[in-house]
């Protein structure tokens, strides 16, 4: 079933076309990746999809519902969250607070209750926090709950920002990059946890993704953005062997020295 | 990691140099003059000595302790006398241009009396000038050998010396709460006693010390405790405080009641001011505005005056007026707020600002002279009564107060620790983040201005009613800065801060009233102090500490994951 579908977005910045007529259709419970070269509009059209941006024409619909032109807290509040591409997270306060506060969402507390807290917004915080060291726990992070966030170490910042997308229980998780700047290993943890929102907490999952292997190891469906345009949509194998895709990649790659990976990935694997 | 810079003396004399500086302004606005006739210990030392001796002092601590640190202790003592008799220098300087110069002509302080009270005794001209700069060389290296001294001495003796000045200044305060005996051996006419200053000397020392080695002790024995007895613990501790709160105005007496009032609408004031910008980081320059409605609400339905007014509202009783004043308050912060918060960072402060100055005008105007009293005001509102009793000394009012910032901290205190609190807190650190988390801004923003409108209400209200007359001109855009410095100089965010900011900004300055006449003065320069060396504030909380000391600490990201980049750096 088609969770997620955006039809027919342009978005411009004055006179800078950043996506134009852009169809992607996300179906339910898949790893669905955006790539393309840097300005590429891939992050634009997150951003559409959230909120931030309204696209001039177009449609987004997550599940049978319009939501384009919605501000960026509704359409979280629909379920659909999002981690960020530099991190972002409430730097200053702990691990634990930072889920809490990605669980606004489905909890109720209000002015008079946070100031008389009856027997309900007790038990409704104690919930709140079981809920969040075992979010905390599937990423592996329910031992540091109560380091300062920014304290902990660049992988576990970037599983940190993916658990506060999780704890506003969401059907569709936005990946902007997330094994951007790390090393070999915690690639392939990231990769894995990747893997595993999907499969264990039957996710959907929209990716951008620069690492190649990432993106053909992990998504059922890729599409290919280059000039803000869709040039390529397919399985890792028909993306893999796209003549257009190749040229969008190393025709620019080889200008600015780096392939993001591409011919290791069309030639290595 | 990175190694200090070894400490030279040209750093000292810098420092110097700043203590110079400032000891010429002290002496030029007049302060020299003022405090000469302050004695702290009586016919020995005078205010303006301890003032000056502070200037050169303070550098010369400074200069000594940091080239303790790289250079040693040797270095160290000539450090403190470098920076000590630089400062004493450019006092020796003023002391000789002033006559020669007629500086008179440009600063009125510049007088040969000024001259006669910067040179030590009775010395004049060059043999006063180099006896100044001995002196000040004198005091920096006591300075320097004050660094010698072990943290905790030296700790203590610094705060020794500041409280016997403190002590002394604050001598008609004091002698009201302590014992006649007390009085009669510490205190002479003018100041201390010798004796009187020796005793306090010593023993602020004694208890400073044994503070100091005793409270990680303490702190470490509480931590050991099991839950529910240090739950025990601290009840018996809320208690014991509540009952000495409750007490104190038996205690103080009239004239420092009336202190404990106005500091006690400040924190009112202060702890509503702090969920807006404190909490959700939203700048309120015109703060004052909710005060000024919530204390006219109060004026406008109970005073027996405007009979405009009075021909379609009835004379309201105290209790009956203030809920419609905090009422009031609070529609004004959600109007306000509607329209307002959408706004970012400086526009929000712009715009409240404007508000605040619209307020005060309009209560001035003629226009509604017949509704809100004009530029006269308005008198006889009503005093709160019930039961037989009726506020009316400042003691009584006290209690009043005291509940208000009861229920006030209770309020904020239960707001900060929840859903709300944490709304506020993503809102602060990254307003695009906290909308990703299906958080409203407007709405959470609103929450927020609207409860600090309601206690600015509520602390207006009662102003109001403690006045029993009130004019437009108690609601300048100053009473906005004065609770934000508050708030800054207390520590954003924390709610102990607000007490102690709102003691050591409103209260002090009231109490130390030789300082009167150069209370914005010194006001400004702690405010510089403050940002410079201890932005986080007096009693700081800790996630807004961490917010301002960023910079400093770099975020933990392993740049250099494989370590490769350190093996990569083989000689060529």
């Amino acid at each position: 079933m088609e969770l997620l579908v955006a039809k027919g977005i342009h978005k411009r910045f004055g006179g800078l076309q950043a996506l134009t007529a852009l169809d992607i259709n996300v179906v339910e419970n898949t790893i669905h990746s955006v790539i393309g070269p840097n300005g590429a509009g891939k992050t634009t059209f997150f951003n559409c999809i959230t909120g931030f941006y309204t696209p001039e024409e177009g449609q987004v619909t997550f599940d049978g519902e319009e939501i384009q032109g919605m501000s960026p807290d509704r359409v979280a509040s629909r379920g659909i969250s999002r981690t960020y591409q530099n991190i972002r997270l409430f730097s200053n306060v702990t691990v634990l607070e930072n889920v809490l506060v990605g669980m606004h969402r489905h909890l109720n507390t209000g002015w008079f209750g946070a100031v008389f807290k009856p027997p309900r917004v007790r038990r409704e915080e104690k919930e709140a926090e079981q809920e969040a060291l075992e979010i905390l726990k599937f990423v592996d992070l329910d031992k540091k709950a109560d380091f300062v966030a920014k304290n902990l170490p660049y992988g576990e910042q970037r599983r940190l920002e993916i658990a506060r997308a999780l704890a506003g229980r969401p059907r569709v998780v936005l990946l902007d990059e997330p094994t951007a700047g790390m090393n070999p290993k915690e690639t392939e943890d990231t990769t894995t946890l990747i893997r595993r929102l999907r499969d264990e907490r039957k996710l959907t999952i929209l990716l951008i993704e620069h690492d190649m292997k990432v993106v053909m190891n992990v998504s059922n469906q890729i599409t290919v953005l280059d000039f803000g345009r869709k040039i390529a949509e397919g399985d890792a194998l028909a993306i893999r062997s796209n003549p257009e895709v190749i040229e969008a990649y190393l025709g620019r790659g080889a200008a600015t020295g780096s392939g993001y990976g591409l011919r290791e990935a069309v030639e290595g694997n | 990691m990175q190694k200090e810079r070894p400490y030279s003396l040209l750093d000292a004399a810098t420092l110097g140099l700043y203590g110079g500086i400032a000891a010429i302004m002290i002496a030029l606005v007049g302060m020299v003059d003022a405090f000469e006739r302050k004695d702290i210990i009586a016919d020995v030392v005078t205010m303006s000595q301890v003032l000056l001796s502070a200037m050169a002092f303070t550098p010369a601590f400074f200069a000594a302790s940091r080239a303790q640190r790289t250079r040693g202790k040797g270095i160290s003592l000539v450090a403190g006398a470098v920076a000590g008799s630089i400062a004493a220098l450019l006092v020796a300087l003023l002391a000789l241009a002033i006559v020669p110069l007629n500086l008179r002509a440009v600063f009125v302080n510049a007088t040969p009396v000024l001259v006669n009270e910067l040179m030590p005794g009775d010395l004049e001209g060059i043999i006063g000038a180099v006896v100044l700069v001995a002196a000040g060389l004198v005091v920096g290296v006591i300075a320097a050998l004050l660094t010698w001294l072990p943290g905790v001495l030296r700790r203590a003796t610094i705060i020794s010396l500041v409280s016997v000045t403190l002590i002394a200044l604050l001598a008609d305060v004091i002698a009201v709460v302590i014992p006649r005996e007390v009085d009669r051996y510490i205190y002479r006419s003018n100041g201390l006693s010798v004796e009187g200053a020796i005793t306090v000397f010593v023993v602020i020392l004694v208890i400073a010390c044994l503070w100091q080695v005793l409270q990680p002790k303490l702190n470490r024995a509480v931590a050991n405790l099991p839950e529910s007895r240090r739950q025990v613990l601290r009840f018996v501790t809320t208690i014991v405080l509540l009952a000495l709160l409750f007490a104190a105005p038996a205690l103080l007496g009239s004239y420092l009641s009336e202190v404990a009032d106005l500091v006690g609408f400040y924190i009112v004031m202060a702890l509503g001011l702090n969920v807006v910008v404190g909490f959700a980081g939203l700048l309120d320059l015109g703060y004052v505005a909710f005060f000024a409605i919530g204390a006219y609400t109060m004026a406008v339905l109970t005073t027996p005056e405007l009979p405009l007014v009075r021909s379609f509202i009835p004379q309201l009783s105290f209790w009956a007026a203030l809920p419609l004043a905090v009422l009031a308050a609070l529609l004004a912060g959600v109007l306000l707020g509607v329209p307002v918060l959408k706004t970012r960072g400086d526009y929000l402060a712009i715009i409240t600002l404007g508000f605040g100055e619209i307020i005060r005008l309009l209560v001035l105007s003629d226009a509604l002279k017949p509704v809100m009293g004009g530029a006269q005001g308005v008198t006889g509102i009503a005093r709160p009564e019930g039961f037989g009793l009726r506020a009316d000394t400042p003691q009584e009012f006290y209690y009043l107060i005291l509940i208000s910032i009861l229920i006030a901290w209770f309020i904020t205190a239960r707001l900060k620790k929840s859903r709300l609190g944490r709304a506020w807190m993503a809102i602060r650190e990254d307003e695009d983040v906290a909308a990703a988390m299906s958080i409203n801004l407007v709405g959470y923003k609103l929450a927020a201005f609207a409860t600090g409108a309601t206690l600015a209400g509520l602390s207006g209200a009662f102003f109001g009613s403690k006045l029993g007359s009130m004019v437009p001109a108690s609601f300048n855009v100053l009473v906005s800065i004065n609770v934000l410095a508050v708030l800054i100089v207390g520590g954003m965010g924390s709610l102990p801060g607000v007490v102690v900011g709102a003691i050591a900004l409103i209260g002090l300055p009231e109490l130390l009233r030789e300082f009167n006449e150069f209370r914005w003065w010194v006001y400004g320069a702690v405010l510089v102090a403050m940002m410079l060396f201890r932005p986080e504030g007096l009693w700081p909380d800790a996630v807004r500490e961490r917010e301002l000391l960023e910079d400093h600490e770099p975020n933990v990201i392993d740049e250099d994951p494989t370590g490769l980049a350190k093996d990569a750096t083989v000689p060529t």
